[in-house]
Order: structure tokens, then C-alpha cells, then sequence
């Protein structure tokens, strides 16, 4: 297809133009979301623990004389200056120190469960909730709502309030 | 002192045993003699007390006199220990914990058994269910734990305590949680026991919600002591790791704030008992598991329930206790029936049910976060760790809902709320909240689009300004009536106002307590830290702060040898003063020991720690600054305070205007 002529310049097929959109859109969130190296050093740090048993955040682990944190943050350091990509540093980790190096179940496989189900629990508990609450409101008669004063029965509202203070 | 502690507990179980039995058999045939059977169950229960006490007393002493032929203390004391220390040897291994519990369970029995005369026979049912709770722990510290077993052979010293305990909060702070942790008994007692006896009228109710504060209270100050000790000795410039011992002290609390929430609709409106009664009992059975949790090692290594002969004690006793409460639950399920209705969705009893829905979820989220290594390991066959990344993603949400139920829920009037007082009740602070919220952004002080961690701070701080807002207003709204009918300042009118009602303007101030804890809480979102060698004259600039070094020095006493960094501390350039991180070895153990050197304003915490000694030989200074931290701990009092105010009872309202201003609204019409 020849490429016809615009006031802009000559104009590119559909096809190639979406590709080099594409290419632009990927790249830009590439580089937007890698973020730069100490960024990316705390949160890699902070979504392991230390293997020295401690049970602490890798960057928060000061378990004095610990002969895990100095070399595993190191480690750490040096993927990242190699240019590896997060998944490749948390895959590498894994591989080296095993699945509990991650502070975190990841959100794959039956891990996957550990995350949906309080989500899932909260939602339906407010669905049951708001149920109850509905069963409730449609079971009652409407009452005449009385101010907060001056109402006949204030006087024993009053009455069973002293009673049922502490 | 072994024989006399082992022989005091021993009578112990045998008293707390009677009081069980007997007691029970008193209240099932009724007899001419139930009376005074009854009677001498009670005492027996008050004389477990003066044994265990004995007991206690004994294991104190032998850590005093140094008496290492008993195990316990060849493990957990030692000659140089200090003698502040040496009481908290008593709950710093398993065996003394174990006592300390049947100490203080025997206590709140003893209490309990001497204010039998307010209600004999609740009391007395109450009694029998406390005492079958100290058969099993004095059963526990007399064959599985036992507290005075004997060394096996003769040493000179002991191993000292864990350096992580020579610390002055830990001497108060396993004693709160504790009197948190066993004080949920007493009214989880009360409630079997109502239940049992199909008590009538909801006066167990009021009983059960002041021991229910008190334990609550207890609870609160323990777990933020030990937030507090985390803080200042573990040196890792946080408060809160969400491991699975903070999480077990954490499951009862929120069950209990649910349970201290919906309980007031059952007094107000005799709504909710099943659920009142549940939520109770899931609570002390929420004490019983954190105390497996921590003490079988059940989480830590899975493999330690199978070499922890206590672990298997704790679970059948959950089965048992599981057992019994569905048993008395179905057995007097008509005992329990209510009429639940509500005129208007927009209520307080509505808000009351979505609060105890969050608090229920979050104790369930934390629940199942703790357990879920367990259920990988065994349903996947590999262990995965579930740490805070987990617990901050899903319990910041339902925390902010929480907060949100905070100020909205206290203004909604029982039974029906309209629009138009929802209107004037929220539109000041909700105009407030968004304006403080915009400062923020427009300032820079906050930048939520930024990522998730500071989306939820300026949230939260926004929320916290709404409820603060709200919390004031009422007793403002309050008191400006007061101050109408009787001539005083408006200081003087709040005053009053809280002693006129005081459940209602303590439970706003621990509200408000809350709300400046969760203001502590959104800080972290903006923590800096550096790491630097410190010798003398490097200097290291953190946020407006700058520090120097200036000296380095060693010490060495009979308990224990130390680093310590001597660092100059300039704010905006203005010298403030001298901070001293230092690092301990602890002779008897050779345990490494971190003392944090913290400078604590309103604003932020500069937090200093010696992290170790370069190879150059110079010391390595980790500096944190944590911003808004000491909200936290103010938070933390205002709660206790106001819990303390609600406890106290009202002063009776002078005038008939006077108790229609401080009236709560039991419905508001619309305008």
C-alpha cells in the first residue's frame, strides 16, 4: 500500500502506526514501572525475610553477627545492577533459599487462596449483613419517631436508662 | 522451696477441684444441703487461690535466692541478673508463664468469689465454670509444666535471662496481656453461666461488660507495651511485625472490642443475643488458642507440636471447652430468642452490626493469615511464610472501614436516623477532612498518587480528621447546653458532661485515642532510614536532621560488655544533643543485646541503632527517622482513660433539662 501524503508528512499504514504505538506504550511502562534501583532494592528487601531464622523483614533484620542479611542484601544489589527483572530476582531467590524467603504467599496456585479468601469472607459477611438487616428492617412496625424530648414515654425510656447504666 | 511449691500446687488443684465438682453438683440437685455445699465450694475456690499464690510466691524466691537446683531457674535466671528482672523470670519460660496464668486466674476468682453476694446464684454457676478453667491450668503446671521440677545436676550459676527481656516494660508488659489474656474468662464465665441458668433479665449483661472493659483494657496496654518493647529493644525501627505471637494477643482483642460494641444492643434493645453469647465464648477460646499458638511452637516450626506435650493439652481443652458451649448454646437456644427489628436501616443498630462484621473479619483475616502456613505445608506439602506484606494489603481496608464506622456510627441515633440530622452532624467535618486532605497534596506533605502505601496514609489521616472532627463536635454540641443551664466556661461543661454520661463521652475519648493511634499508624508510609560508618567526625544528614560522630566507647559490667556510638545530634543546624545507640553482650548466655537510642518529638522519632562495627573499625550507625510514632503511645493513654471514665458511674443529672441535653437521640426525626 503506498503511503499517502499529509500536511504532517507522509503517512504511515494503521498497522505499522499501532505497532510503533505499541512498542512506545510497552517501553514507557517498562521504564515507568521499573522505577530506579533503591526503589526497587526496598521493595524487593522488604517482601523477603531473612534466612537466618529470625523471622524478620531482609531489611530489617539486624540479628547482630547474622551471616544471612550482609549477603543476601548484597546479592540482592548485584541482580539488581545486572539488570534482572523482579520476577528473575524473586525466582532467583526462591531457587537459592526456597518458598519461605518470600514474606509473602505468592498469588499463584492454592497461594492464591490466602489472598482472595478474607476478601471473599468480608464480602459475603456484608452481603449477610446487609440481608439481616433488610430481614430486620421489613419485620418492623413503624414506629412514630419521638424527639429526643418531651416525648410520653421519655419518662420511662429515662427510668429504664438509670436503670441499665453501670 | 521446690517441695513447698510443688506441694502447694499440688493442693491448689485439689481445691480448685472441689470448688469444680462440688460446686457442679450443688447446682444440679437441688438439695436441702446445696447451700452450704455451694458455699464450701466457694471458699475451696478462694483457699486454690491462697495456695497458688504460695506457689507463685515460692518460684519468686527461689529466683531471688538464687536457688538453681530447681530447672527453671537454672535456665531462666542467673547471680548477676538485676533484681527488677528476677520477677519477670517468673513468666519468662513456659513453666513459670503457666503458673503466673493459674496465679492470675486463681486471682480473678478469688475477686469473683468474694462479690458473690451481689447475685448468689449467678455467681455461684459462674464460679463452677472458673473453677473447671483451674483445673486445667493448675493440671497443666502439676504434670505437663511443672514450674519446680528439679535441676539435673548441681550448678553454680544460671543461664541468665533472655537479654531481650532485661528490659523495664517487660517487667509490666507480660502481666497486662496476661490479666488481659486469662481476665476474659471471668466474663466468658458469666455468660456460660447465665446461659446454663437461663438468667433472667439482661443484668449478667451489665456485669459481663464491666469485666469485659476491664480485661479489655488490660489487653490494650499489654499489647501496646509489648508494641512499645519491640519498638525500643529489637531495634528495627518498627512496632508491629504482625509474627504470630503479636497476632495472638491481637484475635481476642478485636472479638472482645466487637463483643464491647454489640453488647449494647442487647441492653438497649434486646437485639443480638445468640451472637453476643458467640462472640464471648469465641473470645476466651481465641485466648486459650494464642496461648497454644505461643507456647506449643506450633507456627514457628510445625514440627514443634509434635515434640510439645503442652500443645496437645491446649487443643483438647479448646475441643472440650468447643464442646460444652454448643452443648449449653442449642440446649437453651429458646432461653436466647429476641425480636430484631429495626425502623430504619440508617441506625445505630445497623452501624453496631457492620462494626462487628469488620472487627469479626479482621480477627478471621488475622486467624487465618497466622494458620495459613500450616494449611500450605499441608494441603501443598512446602512451607510459605505469611508476613507483613500479606497483612498490611488486606487488613489496611478493613481498617479504614473500621475508622470510617468510628465517627459515623457514635452520631447515628438508635432507631432511626433522617437525612437532614445526618446533614448537620457531618457536613462541618467532612468538610474539614477534605480540606485538610487538600492542604496535604497542595503542600507536598503527601502525594497518594504516588503508591499504595501513601494512598492509604493521606486516607487514613483524612478519615482520622473526619472522626476527630465528629468526636469534638459532640462535645462541644454537649457541653454548650451544660454551660446554657448552668453559667460554667466551657472546659468546666465538658467536664461535667463526661461525669453526667460517663460511658458514652469515655467510649468518644477512646475513639478519639484510636484515632490518634491510626494517625501513628499512617506515619510509616513516611519512614526514611540510612546506614552509614560513624567514626569520628562523619557525619550523616537525615530529614532536618544531622548527625556527628564524635566517640566511640566500650563498658563492661558484672551482667554484661557494650559498644556504644557517641553521635551529636543538629536540628536544622541547631545542636539538640547527644544520642548513645549502644550494642550489649550478655555474659551468662552470650546473647547479643541492641539498646536504641531514640529522640521522640510529636513530629517523629530519630531512631538510632548501632548495627555493628565496620572493617575499618569504626561503628555502623542505622538511623531511622519514623514520623508521627509517638501518636501512637498518647493514642494508646487517651484510650485508657477513656475506658477508665466509662467505668465510672454516672453522676446523676440534676435537672430534667439537664438529662435532655445529655440524652443520647433514640430517634431523630426528619426534618
Amino acid at each position: 500500500m503506498k503511503n499517502q501524503t499529509s500536511v504532517f508528512g507522509p503517512r504511515t499504514s494503521g498497522k505499522r502506526r499501532f505497532a510503533q504505538l505499541a512498542l512506545v506504550a510497552v517501553l514507557a511502562l517498562v521504564f515507568l514501572g521499573a522505577g530506579d534501583t533503591a526503589t526497587r532494592f526496598s521493595a524487593l528487601g522488604h517482601g523477603m525475610i531473612c534466612a537466618c531464622g529470625c523471622n524478620q523483614i531482609l531489611l530489617e533484620c539486624n540479628h547482630v553477627g547474622c551471616s544471612y542479611s550482609d549477603r543476601m542484601r548484597g546479592e540482592l544489589q548485584q541482580m539488581l545492577d545486572k539488570g534482572m527483572s523482579d520476577e528473575a530476582i524473586t525466582q532467583e531467590f526462591v531457587l537459592k533459599y526456597g518458598n519461605t524467603i518470600l514474606a509473602a504467599p505468592t498469588t499463584s496456585g492454592f497461594n492464591l487462596v490466602a489472598w482472595v479468601v478474607p476478601f471473599l469472607v468480608l464480602g459475603t459477611a456484608t452481603f449477610f449483613a446487609a440481608l439481616l438487616v433488610r430481614r430486620w428492617k421489613s419485620g418492623a412496625e413503624p414506629l412514630p419517631a419521638t424527639a429526643a424530648a418531651g416525648a410520653p414515654l421519655d419518662e420511662y425510656r429515662e427510668r429504664a436508662r438509670r436503670e441499665t447504666e453501670l | 522451696m521446690a517441695f513447698f511449691g510443688t506441694f502447694a500446687l499440688l493442693i491448689a488443684l485439689a481445691l480448685a477441684g472441689y470448688s469444680f465438682f462440688v460446686g457442679l453438683l450443688a447446682l444440679v440437685f437441688h438439695r436441702r444441703q446445696s447451700g452450704a455445699l455451694s458455699e464450701t465450694a466457694r471458699r475451696a475456690g478462694i483457699a486454690s487461690f491462697v495456695c497458688v499464690t504460695g506457689a507463685a510466691f515460692a518460684l519468686v524466691y527461689a529466683t531471688f535466692t538464687n536457688d538453681f537446683s530447681i530447672e527453671y531457674i537454672r535456665q531462666h535466671s542467673n547471680k548477676a541478673l538485676p533484681l527488677i528482672y528476677k520477677f519477670s523470670a517468673l513468666w519468662s519460660g513456659q513453666e513459670g508463664s503457666l503458673l503466673f496464668w493459674a496465679w492470675l486466674l486463681a486471682a480473678y476468682g478469688f475477686v469473683l468469689r468474694l462479690r458473690h453476694k451481689s447475685d448468689p446464684k449467678l455467681f455461684a454457676y459462674a464460679s463452677v465454670i472458673l473453677a473447671g478453667v483451674q483445673v486445667f491450668f493448675l493440671l497443666l503446671v502439676n504434670v505437663a509444666a511443672r514450674p519446680f521440677g528439679l535441676a539435673a545436676r548441681v550448678v553454680e550459676d544460671g543461664n541468665g535471662l533472655n537479654p531481650l527481656l532485661q528490659y523495664p516494660e517487660m517487667v509490666i508488659h507480660p502481666p497486662m496481656l496476661y490479666l488481659g489474656y486469662v481476665g476474659f474468662t471471668v466474663p466468658f464465665a458469666f455468660a456460660l453461666a447465665a446461659l446454663a441458668m437461663k438468667y433472667p433479665g439482661e443484668r449478667w449483661i451489665h456485669i459481663t461488660r464491666i469485666w469485659t472493659m476491664v480485661t479489655w483494657c488490660f489487653l490494650t496496654i499489654g499489647i501496646f507495651l509489648g508494641s512499645h518493647w519491640a519498638y525500643s529493644v529489637l531495634g528495627w525501627g518498627g512496632y508491629w511485625g504482625w509474627d504470630p505471637v503479636e497476632n495472638a494477643s491481637l484475635l481476642p482483642w478485636l472479638t472482645g472490642t466487637a463483643f464491647l460494641h454489640s453488647v449494647m444492643m442487647q441492653e438497649k434493645r434486646g437485639m443480638l443475643k445468640k451472637w453476643n453469647m458467640w462472640l464471648i465464648f469465641t473470645t476466651f477460646m481465641l485466648c486459650i488458642l494464642g496461648t497454644w499458638l505461643t507456647r506449643s511452637g506450633v507456627i514457628s516450626s510445625v514440627h514443634a507440636f509434635a515434640q510439645s506435650s503442652i500443645g496437645l493439652w491446649f487443643i483438647v481443652f479448646l475441643f472440650l471447652t468447643f464442646v460444652v458451649c454448643n452443648l449449653f448454646f442449642f440446649w437453651r437456644w429458646d432461653f436466647m430468642k429476641t425480636e430484631n427489628k429495626l425502623e430504619s436501616i440508617v441506625s445505630r443498630e445497623s452501624s453496631f452490626v457492620f462494626n462487628n462484621v469488620l472487627f469479626v473479619v479482621a480477627c478471621f483475616t488475622v486467624l487465618w493469615g497466622t494458620l495459613f502456613p500450616l494449611l500450605s505445608e499441608w494441603v501443598q506439602g512446602t512451607k510459605v511464610t505469611v508476613g507483613p506484606p500479606f497483612f498490611n494489603r488486606v487488613m489496611i481496608p478493613v481498617g479504614l472501614l473500621l475508622l470510617v464506622l468510628t465517627g459515623v456510627g457514635p452520631l447515628l441515633a438508635w432507631r432511626k436516623t433522617s437525612l437532614g440530622s445526618l446533614r448537620r452532624n457531618f457536613t462541618v467535618p467532612t468538610v474539614a477532612a477534605i480540606a485538610l486532605g487538600l492542604v496535604m497534596i497542595v503542600t507536598g506533605w503527601a502525594r497518594p498518587w504516588i503508591s499504595t502505601s501513601e494512598f492509604y496514609a493521606w486516607t487514613t489521616i483524612v478519615l482520622s480528621v473526619l472522626v476527630a472532627v465528629t468526636i469534638f463536635a459532640e462535645f462541644y454540641r454537649g457541653a454548650r447546653v451544660i454551660a446554657g443551664k448552668t453559667g460554667e466556661n466551657i472546659v468546666g461543661a465538658i467536664l461535667h458532661l463526661t461525669r453526667r454520661n460517663t460511658r458514652r463521652y469515655g467510649g468518644y475519648l477512646v475513639h478519639f485515642g484510636v484515632v490518634l493511634i491510626m494517625i501513628g499508624f499512617a506515619g510509616t508510609a513516611f519512614n526514611q532510614e540510612k546506614e552509614q560508618e560513624m567514626g569520628f567526625g562523619d557525619r550523616l544528614e537525615l530529614g532536618r536532621y544531622t548527625l556527628v560522630g564524635k566517640s566511640f566507647t566500650q563498658d563492661d559490667t558484672p551482667n554484661h560488655v557494650s559498644d556504644a556510638a557517641i553521635l551529636e545530634v543538629s536540628e536544622n543546624g541547631k545542636f539538640v544533643g547527644m544520642m548513645y545507640p549502644e550494642k550489649r553482650l550478655y555474659k551468662a548466655n552470650n546473647e547479643p543485646g541492641t539498646i536504641v537510642a531514640n529522640r521522640s518529638t510529636i513530629r517523629d522519632d530519630l531512631y538510632l541503632v548501632f548495627a555493628g562495627m565496620s572493617e575499618t573499625g569504626k561503628p555502623i550507625i542505622k538511623a531511622y527517622l519514623n514520623p508521627l510514632v509517638s501518636w501512637i503511645w498518647v493514642g494508646v493513654i487517651i484510650v485508657v482513660l477513656g475506658t477508665i471514665v466509662a467505668l465510672f458511674p454516672n453522676m446523676q443529672a440534676a435537672t430534667a433539662q439537664e438529662r435532655v441535653a445529655l440524652r443520647e437521640p433514640v430517634a431523630v426525626e426528619g426534618d
